[in-house]
């Protein structure tokens, strides 16, 4: 018999609930209203007084309606069939709403229970399992979908039965397990699991050794997020981080992308439905929605809801890896998941840390950081989550809480700036602010110099100095005015152009250049780095800014065609000439 | 406000405790923001613990006692739709301004969000002849884009001059904190196009108590979606000014005791925004909904949180800036963004919008420079005199605001410029375009 309650208390989508039962911190209830249930979850226990966020608008409700309690927290139902689905934050499908508006109270299930899967077994019978041990295989979209023993199973378990191959829906017993004391345990394809406890089916955590391709130069080349890396985007309004999540979901090198839309524009996600299903993976030959599942809380949706979309992502995410897989997570933005926690412990009258955020703001953004990373599986396999979330700071100013909180917790930092952006350097991400702490792990050197040929983290060093040089020198020029400063000071400035323009900026919107691979971009900087490394002859500093723009111009060229096509070694033979003007022994 | 009161209705008559903006009493049977009349004036429940409820009352609580009378409705606000809108004004509790009784189905204000999945990308060009808006800044049917404006700036004008020549179904205006004078503007302009046929009001002036403000932008709003989703119309909600939208909400949770964020606004801001301007919406049988709002700044600061949250949630924001060397207001081609134009440039106006575009930006931003050059006290190029004069005829010809013409002329506008003041390499247009729309002497 469950737990039930009386509403005594209202304040926007604060609702106090009193019983006199068993209630667990995080447990998820159900207040009655009219004719719909709404869902809750219990964020403090005082007493008989019990304080619930409801996922969804309280108007209309009343004192004294019936709770019933759950007897579980918040939970998603894991098994196949997730892939290229749509959920909102609590894992409803939404596609299977009905109407054009949202109701309030109605749930939707995330899976096709009725579907029937192409089921293989992987183990037999009497062999030992543990928890997340893969029981056997289906088939969903492209990649072998693994059922696993259940993740709360707690040690060892013999199979008793196993399902022959054939086709099953997903609630059909798949296999028998025994326990120790030789209780038996049905296990079905689908399985259910906490969003804010880590799934912890693997056997290590190694420091990340390999580096995730995503395409983007000023990632790859410049500053590399490591696969089961983390990193994060913060940039004011305007400075494009969308346009640049959204090349991260379209280009990256994994198995699949999951994105929470957490409290951002609903037509951004509507851009994800409308091209998703018509963009190819080229990875796969498939298209890129079968790779890709959205979780949608949008701005306007239920406020508690958002918290909950984002450890949604996650623990989805935590349940591919399990399975081997490569995954990706983006998260736009967790700075609206921040808000979420702050109007909560406002309307709970905490006492507030900076910016009337919660004192644990930067225990919570830590704790979730650290669920992702590559992982050895009990199996030997592997798996990894790559986090990248987004800030959006107030005012974009980088000295806010959420912020400051996500820096020390992530790895890499992809600076946007607005300067940057106003200048149409894009994507607008500041090659000098931005840091990746990958590039200074020696297993992650070794990996990309094996990957790219030995020099390739030298190279990259010295790009970045003559990034570092120009913007100095650039300083000087400005206060000393152009006939003020040697010659020299000019070279030098336009040779931290030429890496600005040609590696770290790139066009989005361009169908060759958005994408650029690791063969490509080692090419590139090679090239790049030789011309750094050469020295040029000019009478007046009136003659090198013409001068490196027509290089500059030719490079673009280079980057705007297809690698090794006729254009493209035409336009680098351009370049040659380009070079051969100037250029002294 | 209508205050026939029903037999069943109970009336209470015993408040124990009243502040500026709310009054407390004990009452049963009461439901989450339930609208309430106190002394003849209409209140909302904010919260209710145990048997004590707390009403905000809109227009204030001056006068009330504490044995005044407080009867509830049943009901959370609400607004009568029908086609019995068209061309009429209202007050903020959705009642005609001039009297009178409007025929139509009751709704509920403020109702639940569309379903994601259910919207369309927006692709529809809005035309509104300012070159500053559809040469660099197009707007899209479905978008919600904001002016942020100095108070002193003629962004109502400009509204009004884009909702005119817009071409939508419906035009709603939201008007939140208007003075009495741009109220009687707005109306004057309406009438004189012929539009009034046209045109919905909701209608909150400074003369109005402020926290009735907070009803204007979703009646609007819930009217719009009458139109757009049951009538399949593409309305155009203004909706001006939301700064003090978002001024009243800080009163409200100031007087409900609540810990203030960022300057002084409530923690809530961001999804309060969001909340209005995400009913913009582009939906699957035509119908849609765009928002064009005002947010006036303090001496043009963005940091501020009012604009700093509104830009994380709208597509876009328009500036508006004097310029100086032609005496004209223009539309700031480097601050101004529509997020959503790569949906219809170059592909529902002619090919070449998109580097037409880019280059006019680049050369004008390439004078900006000059300029500065000239101030530094440093010698001027050839190329820098030539963009200077480039700068003036653009900003008169094309970025002023009142610039009225078609894209296509706009283009031609802008090549005619070009062949003006510059050789084709300078202004790096494809080679096919220039070959094309290149005018020759």
């Amino acid at each position: 018999m469950n737990t039930i309650g009386k509403v005594t208390g209202i304040i926007a989508n604060l609702v106090i609930v009193e019983t006199q039962d068993r209630v667990a911190q995080n447990e998820i209830c159900f207040i009655k209203h009219d004719n719909t249930r709404l869902m809750a979850e219990v964020i403090k226990i005082m007493g008989q007084k019990v304080y619930t966020q409801v996922f969804e608008s309280t108007r209309g409700l009343k004192v004294g309606s019936e709770v019933e309690f759950a007897g579980h927290m918040l939970e998603v139902t894991l098994g196949p069939g997730l892939l290229s689905k749509n959920f909102d934050g609590l894992q409803n499908d939404l596609d299977k709403m009905t109407g054009v508006f949202l109701k309030r109270g109605e749930y939707t299930d995330p899976l096709e229970k009725d579907k029937e899967f192409e089921f293989e077994p992987l183990v037999k019978e009497g062999d030992t399992v543990i928890a997340g041990g893969w029981l056997g295989e289906v088939k969903e979209n492209w990649i072998g979908h693994k059922i696993m023993v259940p993740f709360g199973f707690k040690g060892e378990f013999t199979v008793k039965s196993i399902t022959k191959k054939g086709s099953y829906t997903m609630n059909e017993t798949m296999a028998v397990l025994v326990d120790k004391d030789g209780k038996e345990h049905k296990v079905s394809m689908v399985q259910k699991w906490p969003v804010k406890v880590p799934i912890k089916a693997y056997k290590e955590k190694p420091r990340p050794f390999k580096v995730l391709e995503t395409g983007v130069r000023v990632f790859d080349t410049l500053n590399p997020m490591a696969e089961g890396g983390t990193g994060f985007i913060p940039g004011p309004f305007g400075s494009g981080k969308t346009v640049l999540q959204h090349a991260l979901s379209k280009q990256a090198e994994a198995d699949l992308v999951i994105i929470a839309a957490c409290g951002e524009r609903a037509n951004e996600v509507v851009e994800i439905f409308t091209e998703f299903p018509e963009l190819d993976d080229p990875r796969t030959g498939r298209k890129l929605m079968e790779r890709t599942t959205i979780i949608a809380n949008t701005s306007n949706m239920p406020v508690a809801a958002r918290e909950a979309s984002v450890y949604t992502a996650m623990t989805i995410a935590e349940y591919y890896r399990a399975m081997g897989l490569k995954v990706l997570l983006l998260a736009d933005s967790t700075s609206r998941w921040a808000q979420a926690l702050r109007e909560m412990s406002n309307r709970m009258e905490e006492l507030p840390g900076p910016d009337g955020f919660p004192m644990d703001l930067p225990a919570i953004i830590s704790n979730f950081y650290s669920r992702a990373g590559y992982v050895y599986l009990n199996n030997g396999e592997t798996g990894s989550i790559t986090f990248i979330g987004t800030v959006s700071p107030a005012g974009g100013n980088l000295k806010e809480p959420v912020t400051e909180s996500t820096k020390k917790a992530a790895r890499c930092f992809y600076a946007l700036s607005q300067q940057r952006a106003d200048s149409k350097r894009y994507p607008a991400i500041d090659p000098i602010e931005s840091y990746s702490k990958y590039l200074e792990y020696p297993e992650i050197i070794e990996y990309l110099n094996k990957q790219n040929g030995e020099n390739w983290t030298k190279n990259v060093w010295f790009v970045k100095d003559a990034l570092l040089r120009s913007k100095e020198v650039y300083e000087q020029i400005n206060i000393l005015g152009d006939d003020g400063v040697p010659l020299d000071y000019h070279i030098t400035y336009w040779k931290g152009e030429v890496v600005d323009f040609v590696i770290s900026q790139q066009d989005a919107f361009d169908k060759i250049d958005q994408r650029s691979g690791f063969v490509r971009q080692r090419y590139m900087l090679e090239n790049v780095v030789e011309v750094l490394k050469s020295n040029y002859k000019f009478d007046s500093f009136e003659e090198v800014n013409p001068y490196f723009k027509k290089l500059i111009n030719q490079y673009k060229q280079m980057n705007y065609s297809e690698f090794e096509s006729e254009e493209f070694k035409k336009n680098e033979k351009e370049l040659e000439i380009i070079i051969q003007e100037r250029k002294v022994a | 406000m209508e205050k026939d009161t029903k037999a069943f209705q109970r009336i209470y008559t015993k408040l124990f405790q009243l502040t500026k903006a709310t009054v407390s009493l004990q009452a049963s049977g009461i439901g989450n923001e339930e609208l309430a009349i106190v002394d003849g004036r209409l209140a909302q429940v904010v919260k209710i613990m145990g048997d004590i409820v707390t009403l905000q009352v809109f227009a204030g609580t001056e006068g009330i006692a504490n044995d005044a009378e407080v009867i509830f409705t049943g009901k959370a606000p609400t607004l009568k739709v029908g086609e019995d809108l068209a061309g009429r004004f209202f007050n903020a509790y959705g009642e005609p301004i001039e009297g009178g009784e409007i025929m139509g189905e009751e709704r509920e204000i403020g109702g639940p969000s569309v379903n994601p999945v259910r919207r369309m990308q927006p692709s529809e060009f809005i035309a509104t002849g300012i070159a500053g808006i559809d040469l660099n800044n197009a707007l899209v049917t479905g978008q919600k884009i904001p002016f942020f404006a100095d108070p002193d700036q003629p962004y109502n004008q400009v509204m009004a001059n884009v909702a005119l020549r817009a071409q939508a179904d419906k035009i709603i205006l939201g008007g939140v904190g208007l003075t009495n004078d741009d109220y009687l503007y707005f109306k004057r302009v309406f009438d004189d196009a012929g539009a009034l046929d046209r045109i919905v009001g909701f209608i909150n002036t400074t003369e109005n108590p402020p926290v009735e403000r907070l009803l204007v932008p979703d009646m609007a709003l819930s009217a719009a979606e009458y139109f757009a989703a049951e009538k399949g119309q593409k309305v155009l909600v203004l909706l001006t000014d939301l700064t003090l939208y978002a001024d009243a909400l800080s009163i409200v949770s100031n007087r409900m005791d609540q810990i203030p964020s960022k300057d002084s606004m409530p923690g809530s801001l961001y999804s309060d925004l969001a909340r209005l301007y995400e009913k913009a919406v582009q939906f699957p049988d035509g119908g849609s909904i765009t928002i064009i709002a005002v947010t006036t700044l303090s001496s043009g600061d963005i940091t501020h949180a009012i604009p700093d949250n509104t830009g994380y949630i709208t597509e876009g924001q328009l500036f508006l800036r004097k310029d100086s060397d032609i005496g004209k207001v223009i539309v700031d081609p480097f601050r101004s963004l529509s997020r959503l134009k790569q949906l219809v440039i170059g592909k529902r106006t002619r090919e070449d919008h998109p580097q037409v575009m880019n280059a006019a930006v680049r050369l004008y931003a390439d004078a900006a420079n000059a300029k500065t050059k000239l101030e530094n006290g440093f010698d001027l190029t050839d190329y820098d005199e030539r963009t200077l004069d480039f700068a003036r005829a653009y900003s008169e010809k094309l970025l002023a605001i009142d610039v009225n013409i078609e894209v296509e002329a706009m283009l031609d506008t802008a090549y005619e410029l070009f062949g003006k003041h510059f050789s084709p390499v300078e202004v790096g247009l494809k080679q096919e375009f220039v070959e094309k729309y290149w005018k020759k002497k």
